[in-house]
């Protein structure tokens, strides 16, 4: 935006610095977006203060936006966001904040206006600095709740892999839901742990929850075998449902050197057999 | 031949090719095909998408259904502005790999659907425009 629409906001806040906190803070108290539960007066002036002080800053240099007395103002918007928001404030209650600057230096602008013809101009200029400076407030608040999405979201990776131990010697890991990288990761280095952890002879990994098996999950699955069987762990994968199944041989995927079984129960009974446990119902005829 | 339906979907990330997988399934759902036709159309989509992704450097798929006279077909088109495949017979080949994978993905991809075909220039990008008939 030309300077000469700004020059009249800059003579404000330089002029009228102590008026304009005064009569931001009154509206503050006034309107709904003061919340003295979560912050005292004395601290929301204090960011009034340095607001104040670093827009004037701003729109005095002359620099353009991305100059660095912008920065300095991108940068404490960003800090009082992201402190508030930890406070408990909403983004609605933060943007507001940002918002009500816009009241006193309306009227700070009109009584300093020295040609009325440029008014308006002077009046949209500072309403869109002012839109603009809040809208950033609700960015930042919102980019921080991404990485708390992502935090969580990773938090979970870890919960959703429980590796349980069915038996002596036997290890189950029930995989649910879309095994992207990441997550197979940790499946993987997580059953690899309790194999060593336990001694267990015999690692069950079930694939029921699992939607699509294509060539990255197969490729994590056949190298998870692989190490396991390095640790002297056999696997089994079971699980694999007949349209998984006939998918996997479409793909031309080799599981051939894989014990795969239907059901985590047939499984669970090889694992048995091959860990020198009967069932006891068949009086040991299933070992024949 | 008349398109009943078609959404573009971002493939920028591995997130986006999870919501490509779930898009087609619900199409393909939607368009009648049975368990084990979703299944394998699902499973090509989720190949090409990763394709698209780890070696176009990121592009869009186009999900279509379509009808024609007696049946109906799922209709997948991947687009990237990538480096492109300089030998598409190479890179169908089973085995083939200049990543990391099993080089069984676009392969596996035309055995699971009816009708696949490359496009690839390279320095310019690759195209795969696959379809499924119910
Ligand atoms: N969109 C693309 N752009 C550029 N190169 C591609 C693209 N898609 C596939 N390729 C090339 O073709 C090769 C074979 O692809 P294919 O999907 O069959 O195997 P892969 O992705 O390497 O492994 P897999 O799919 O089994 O995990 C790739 O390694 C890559 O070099
Ligand atoms: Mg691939």
């Amino acid at each position: 935006m030309p300077p000469s629409q700004t020059s009249a906001l800059a003579g404000v806040l330089q002029k009228d610095r102590a008026g304009v906190l005064q009569a931001w803070m009154q509206d503050q108290q006034a309107g709904s977006a003061a919340r003295p539960d979560l912050m005292p007066a004395s601290e929301v002036q204090d960011q009034a203060s340095q607001l104040l002080d670093l827009l004037a800053a701003a729109v005095g240099s002359g620099e353009g936006r991305d100059g660095s007395s912008w920065q300095a103002l991108r940068q404490f918007l960003a800090s009082i966001s992201t402190s508030r928001a930890a406070q408990g404030f909403s983004p609605v209650e933060t943007a507001a904040f940002v918002l009500s600057v816009k009241q006193p230096l309306f009227t700070k602008l009109q009584q300093r206006a020295a040609d009325p013809g440029q008014l308006p101009a002077e009046l949209w200029a500072m309403t869109t600095l002012i839109d603009d400076l809040a809208l950033q407030t609700t960015a930042v608040t919102l980019e921080a709740r991404d990485r708390m999405i992502a935090r969580q979201q990773e938090e979970m990776l870890e919960l959703s892999t429980p590796v349980v131990k069915l038996w002596d010697g036997i290890l189950a890991l029930p995989m649910i839901g879309t095994l992207d990288s990441a997550r197979t990761q940790v499946v993987m280095e997580s059953l690899l742990q309790r194999i060593v952890q336990t001694g267990a002879e015999v690692a069950i990994i079930d694939i029921t929850g699992v939607p699509t098996v294509d060539t990255l999950v197969a490729q994590h699955l056949i190298k998870t075998v692989t190490a396991a069987r390095l640790m002297g762990a056999d696997c089994i994968i079971s699980g694999i449902r007949p349209q998984i199944a006939a998918t996997i041989v479409h793909l031309g995927v080799d599981l051939t050197n894989v014990d795969t079984k239907a059901t985590l129960a047939d499984a669970f009974r090889l694992a048995l057999r091959r860990t020198g446990h009967a069932l006891g119902k068949s009086n040991g005829s299933e070992r024949a | 031949m008349p398109v009943q339906r078609s959404d573009a979907l971002p493939i920028r990330n591995a997130s986006d090719v999870v919501a490509v997988r779930q898009l087609v399934r619900t199409r393909a759902q939607e368009a009648g095909f049975n368990l084990v036709d979703q299944t394998r159309i699902v499973t090509a989509a989720s190949e090409l998408a990763r394709n698209t992704l780890d070696y176009g450097g990121g592009g869009r798929a186009t999900v279509q259904v379509l009808t024609e006279t007696g049946r109906t077909g799922l209709r997948m088109l991947f687009e990237d502005e990538g480096p492109g495949i300089p030998d598409i017979e190479l890179a169908l080949r089973d085995g083939y790999t200049t990543g990391h994978g099993l080089g069984l993905g676009l392969g596996g991809a035309r055995r699971l659907m009816n009708d696949l075909r490359i496009e690839s220039q390279p320095g310019k990008g690759t195209r795969v425009d696959t379809v499924r008939w119910r």
